[in-house]
């Protein structure tokens, strides 16, 4: 049983020895390699790492409780262009030029609503048709970035308010309002996870769908909830990211679902649901983002950026298989 | 038990629940007394489980109504059911095995702070009481993926106890129980009734069913066939209310010329799993491995099938010593397995019956490029007349057969191979009544035309019927091998409980 509990810790700190390990060696490389002056590991470039990490891992967060659930979201890149989208277009509706400045906050929460809807559509289709909550995102992934286009066409949407971009870049501890807002949800998402019976829930139900069932948990609606909080998550990652940049291009947010995934899986939460930690997900966001920023501060470009990425996020799952092997005992392939 | 003054605490009048096509449900009726055990039999689809979800509120019938005491109640929901007393215990495990013990005991009602937040002092206090009474050996904080199967079923069984309950359902309880466990099952199940609360106890186990029921009803092709009071009757007439005649139970008395020595094993082991296995197999000879489950029995079989790589030990195949590294090499040596779980191991039931017989040779059955049709019929034709395999054509896919004709055509499969040996692993598991004893019959005869078999089984009347002798393993060691002559039940039953190592069994 000790020695249970103690493969479960290396297995579950792995993520963070991880993020030691590229640490080391983009520290020691970047000495080497780096034409930049700056050392890599600068409390600066780190809490600017913790910033970029924000907008993929805020989706990553509620991405890993629909994976825990047993389903997945491939239209949360969508939801984030579209999300952008509303509220960078609604600051200029006539309607809000009596409000001044208080269209800021309407647009936010218009931006979340659009979200919240968008999630709600997601989660009611794999509710009420049965059909495999992939299949249902993929099409609503196309399906959104279509809405994306219809509103502006190629053009990009754009409205510049200077009190939004200092909302948006206000910092507190030298934390901008990105990082902060990450760490806010990661500390709430772990808490509805493991403290409230929805939480547990998710966790029941990703890990044995027909026993929560029997169980009398109401499947689909439990599950339409947790798309419509991926949705929220999706559209509260684009406000942060859009209220600075102010400017958003019908393309933005594409592969994001990828990067999301990836992330939340190098976490260790598994595809079939059951298992995960948003912790460790915070921790997949980390690794990934220092690797970018890593490999971009020894002189990598972004081809060899993504190449590497791919490779080690399946090198870790070999790696995981063979941990969870039981050696010769094991039934072959 | 059944005093005719005292009300039933559930009843069931009329039920009839059809869907397209079928009617599943022809008018049941059935009571259960406050107190009483009442065994529900019946074959496979005769509509046992598709009682049950009406009761449990999974289906709603479209006829018939069902009574808690005198008020006719509508269960909306597993829920639902559950809330108005009515618990089930699951034969398969239905169990979240990421979460921990307490958290599936309460699964779908955990106890509820403010915010939604869960209780989780209460919780574990709960879970623990009931643990305690079930006299389980672990804590409610354990993981469920960590225990064993049969501690994975008290976890179930707990959960009955966490509701007032006037009703329990058990299905198939027993399946994975050791006999100690079965003993603990059973008080709990005494416990239970005398406090009142009336039992379905569903299982296919006769002696299980004479040793605890106060009553049983039979259920035949979706239509209720009488109940019999348990202390009135005998197994032949419960036997012939299920499937309409009476069943040959007989044992294995004839005696065949033994071949030559077709497979020797000495010293076999796999890690944990078995040790130190040495045994003998004649060509014409049927062998039955008995044991509980995870006794190590399939686990030899996986091996000398090549799935899993051996330890130490030898297998020597007619005097030659051979090294098995894949299921293709076993093949290559005449061994066949036909494994335990049909519909995930054995077949593809989305494939049609010739394909699925033919699929371990189809790389030789090639006309040029293709694959040849007319050799593949043939084949197939072939089996189906030996094992005579019901089906209307080979065009049926498998998974529409009776679970009979599956088995019989992967075991015509696996016949199709020319093997000298041949595995077949709970040749009966999922198979009613009636298909069973012709199963049993056509491996008497594969040993009679020459096979060595090995037959690996968890019901005793199975092995007996079937084996010229009975290999005993208990924990992953062969205790004994039997004649047909010198085994009787007993001693069968002490050699695969570990005689006084009963206390390790977990």
């Amino acid at each position: 049983m000790q020695k249970d509990t103690r493969a479960r810790l290396i297995k579950d700190g792995a993520i963070w020895g991880f993020i030691v390990l590229e640490l080391i060696f983009f520290s020691v490389a970047g000495h080497f390699l780096s034409l930049s002056e700056n050392a890599f590991m600068d409390l600066e470039n780190m809490l600017l790492l913790l910033k970029q990490s924000a907008p993929i891992g805020i989706i990553a967060l509620g991405m890993t409780m629909v994976m825990i659930n047993g389903n997945i979201d491939l239209s949360v890149g969508a939801i984030f262009a579209l999300s952008a989208v509303v509220m960078l277009d609604s600051m200029g509706w006539a309607v809000f030029a009596p409000l001044g400045d208080w269209v800021i906050p309407i647009s936010w929460a218009l931006a979340l609503l659009t979200g919240m809807a968008l999630g709600a559509i997601n989660g009611l289709i794999v509710w009420k048709t049965g059909v495999d909550a992939f299949i249902v995102t993929l099409g609503s992934m196309l399906g959104f970035r279509g809405l994306v286009f219809m509103y502006n066409g190629e053009q990009p949407t754009f409205h510049l308010n200077w009190t939004m971009v200092d909302m948006a870049q206000a910092s507190v501890f030298g934390l901008q309002t990105p990082s902060l807002v990450l760490i806010a949800c990661t500390a709430i998402v772990w808490w509805i996870l493991n403290k409230t019976i929805h939480g547990r829930n998710v966790y029941a139900v990703g890990d044995n769908r027909e026993a929560a069932v029997n169980a009398g948990i109401r499947v689909g609606p439990h599950m339409m909830i947790n798309f419509v909080i991926i949705g929220f998550l999706a559209a509260l990652s684009s406000v942060v990211f859009y209220s600075a940049s102010g400017s958003v291009n019908p393309n933005d947010g594409m592969l994001y679902e990828l990067w999301v995934i990836t992330a939340v899986v190098l976490g260790g939460t598994k595809l079939t649901g059951g298992k995960g930690s948003v912790i460790a997900t915070f921790g997949g966001v980390i690794a990934i983002q220092l690797l970018r920023k890593g490999l971009g501060h020894i002189g990598a470009d972004t081809a060899m950026v993504s190449l590497v990425i791919g490779s080690i996020l399946i090198v870790v799952l070999y790696l995981d298989k063979q941990l969870n092997r039981k050696g010769a005992e094991d039934l072959k392939l | 038990m059944t005093d005719q003054d005292r009300k039933p605490a559930l009843r069931l009048e009329g039920i009839v629940k059809t869907f397209p096509g079928v009617r599943a449900l022809d008018g049941v009726s059935l009571s259960v007394m406050p107190g009483e055990v009442h065994a529900l039999m019946g074959e496979n689809g005769a509509g046992k489980s598709t009682l049950m979800k009406v009761l449990g509120g999974l289906h709603q019938p479209n006829e018939g109504r069902i009574f808690i005491g005198d008020e006719p109640v509508v269960m909306g929901s597993p829920m639902d059911a559950k809330a108005k007393g009515v618990v089930f215990i699951h034969q398969e495990l239905s169990l979240a095995e990421e979460l921990s013990v307490a958290e599936n005991i309460y699964l779908g009602q955990l106890p509820r702070k403010s915010f939604g937040r869960v209780d989780w002092t209460r919780l574990h206090a709960d879970s623990d009481a009931i643990l305690k009474r079930l006299n389980c050996g672990f804590g409610s904080g354990a993981i469920v993926g960590e225990l064993s199967i049969a501690n994975m079923q008290m976890v179930e069984i707990a959960r009955a106890l966490t509701v007032d309950a006037k009703a329990v359902i058990f299905d198939e309880p027993t399946a994975s129980l050791t006999d100690a466990e079965k003993v603990v099952l059973f008080e709990v199940i005494a416990d239970l009734r005398k406090q009142g609360v009336g039992i379905v106890y569903i299982s296919h186990r006769m002696e299980e069913i004479f040793r605890i029921s106060d009553r049983i009803s039979v259920l035949r092709d979706g239509a209720y066939r009488g109940t019999l009071k348990t202390a009135e009757t005998d197994e032949d007439e419960v036997t012939r209310l299920m499937i309409g005649r009476s069943l040959d139970l007989s044992r294995n008395a004839e005696h065949v010329e033994l071949g030559d020595v077709a497979l020797e094993v000495r010293g076999l082991s796999c890690g944990k799993l078995f040790h130190d296995v040495s045994f003998d197999l004649r060509a014409g000879e049927v062998l039955g491995f008995y044991g509980l489950v995870g006794a190590g029995r399939t686990e030899i079989a996986e091996t000398l099938f090549g799935l899993r790589t051996p330890t130490a030990g030898k297998i020597l195949l007619k005097g030659r010593e051979v090294t098995i590294h894949s299921p293709m090499d076993a093949i290559a040596h005449g061994l066949s397995l036909v494994p335990e779980d049909r519909k995930s191991q054995g077949l593809i039931l989305g494939m049609n019956c010739r394909d699925n017989i033919t699929l371990p040779q189809v790389d030789d059955l090639t006309a040029g490029p293709f694959v040849s049709d007319g050799a593949e019929i043939a084949i197939f034709d072939q089996y189906r007349d030996r094992l005579d395999i019901k089906t209307p054509s080979w065009r049926q896919l498998v998974g529409n057969l009776s679970g009979g004709n599956q088995q019989k055509i992967v075991i015509g499969k696996w016949l199709s191979m020319r093997p000298e040996v041949l595995i077949v692993d709970e040749p009966t598991r999922g198979i009613d009544v009636g298909s069973k004893s012709e199963i049993h019959n056509l491996i008497r005869e594969l040993a009679k035309s020459g096979y060595a078999v090995i037959v690996i089984s968890s019901e005793m009347p199975e092995v007996l019927r079937v084996s010229d002798r009975v290999a005993a393993m208990y924990s992953g060691k062969l205790m004994r091998i039997f004649t047909a002559d010198e085994v009787t039940e007993d001693n069968l039953v002490q050699a695969i409980s570990g005689l006084s190592e009963n206390s390790r069994v977990a």
